[in-house]
């Protein structure tokens, strides 16, 4: 499956460590509109299983993670 | 049929009793350390939770205490107990130190620097995060009084509450997770 995602908002979040990436893609889903997708790059180990946690628990939806090279794309679709 | 109106209604009411028994998104922690490690992981916990989603309740006591004073500010007119502790406790998160490996000051001194390089916000940053984020902080009176510390002396945190224990256990009951660290 290689088909493209285009995110209406992207952030960057390279070089964060915990808890900033959960904090800035918990903040960063409400510049969107529900329906909308963000696109969030992260270098974070720890936050391939901490995104996958606060989109269940907040109830938004990962449509695609990307590994590429170190860093993860993660195209999240803003649910409420 | 009136019967079982009559149920309805009585199972109405044990629901709504019920639902306000239940717990509500929120965590609480007792904040009860003043050490730098254990303060770093109760405010990334408070600032992952309101990521979360949780409403966020922090209760500051003993040593956890001196994390939020101001090191701008000194107060005067204090006996001599008093000043003791005063001089003695730490003043604010920057004199914070590790529970462990402190070394006279050297380890803190290079976790410091360690954080910095890899991009950890700082307590102080954590905190100011924690403000903005909307975490409730209150702080335990009566610790206060024992080390002779008084209001004046805190920083300004714009949702900062002087209580006594019942205030927590209020918070603490309808809490899904409760901390102490």
């Amino acid at each position: 499956m290689s088909e493209t995602i285009k995110a209406d908002k992207v952030f960057d979040l390279k070089g964060l460590p915990c808890p900033m990436p959960v904090v800035k893609v918990s903040k960063g889903i409400k510049e969107v509109s529900v329906g909308q997708i963000i696109e969030a790059v992260t270098s974070d180990p720890g936050a391939l299983s901490d995104f996958p946690a606060w989109a269940k628990t907040s109830g938004n939806q990962i449509l695609k993670s990307e590994q590429v090279g170190k860093e993860t794309h993660f195209f999240i679709k803003r649910v409420n | 049929m009136e019967a079982l109106e009559k149920q309805i209604e009585e199972m109405k009411q044990r629901l709504d009793r019920l639902e306000k028994k239940a717990p509500s998104e929120k965590i609480s922690m007792i904040v009860f350390s003043g050490d730098l490690d254990k303060a770093l992981a109760a405010f990334v916990i408070a600032n992952g939770s309101v990521a979360m989603g949780l409403e966020v309740v922090m209760f500051f006591t003993f040593w956890g205490i001196p994390l939020l004073r101001d090191k701008k500010k000194s107060v005067g007119g204090k006996d001599l107990m008093s000043n003791m502790f005063g001089s003695m406790l730490p003043k604010g998160v920057d004199q914070a130190k590790l529970s462990k490996m402190n070394m006279g000051g050297m380890g803190t001194k290079m976790i410091k620097s360690i954080m910095k390089k890899k991009n950890v916000a700082s307590l102080d940053q954590m905190l100011e995060m924690a403000g903005e984020l909307g975490v409730r902080i209150y702080v335990c009176e009566m610790s206060m009084d024992l080390m002779g510390l008084t209001h004046e002396e805190m920083i300004q945190y714009p949702n900062m509450t002087y209580c006594g224990v019942a205030k927590f256990l209020e918070e603490a009951i309808d809490s899904r997770i409760q901390l102490f660290i």
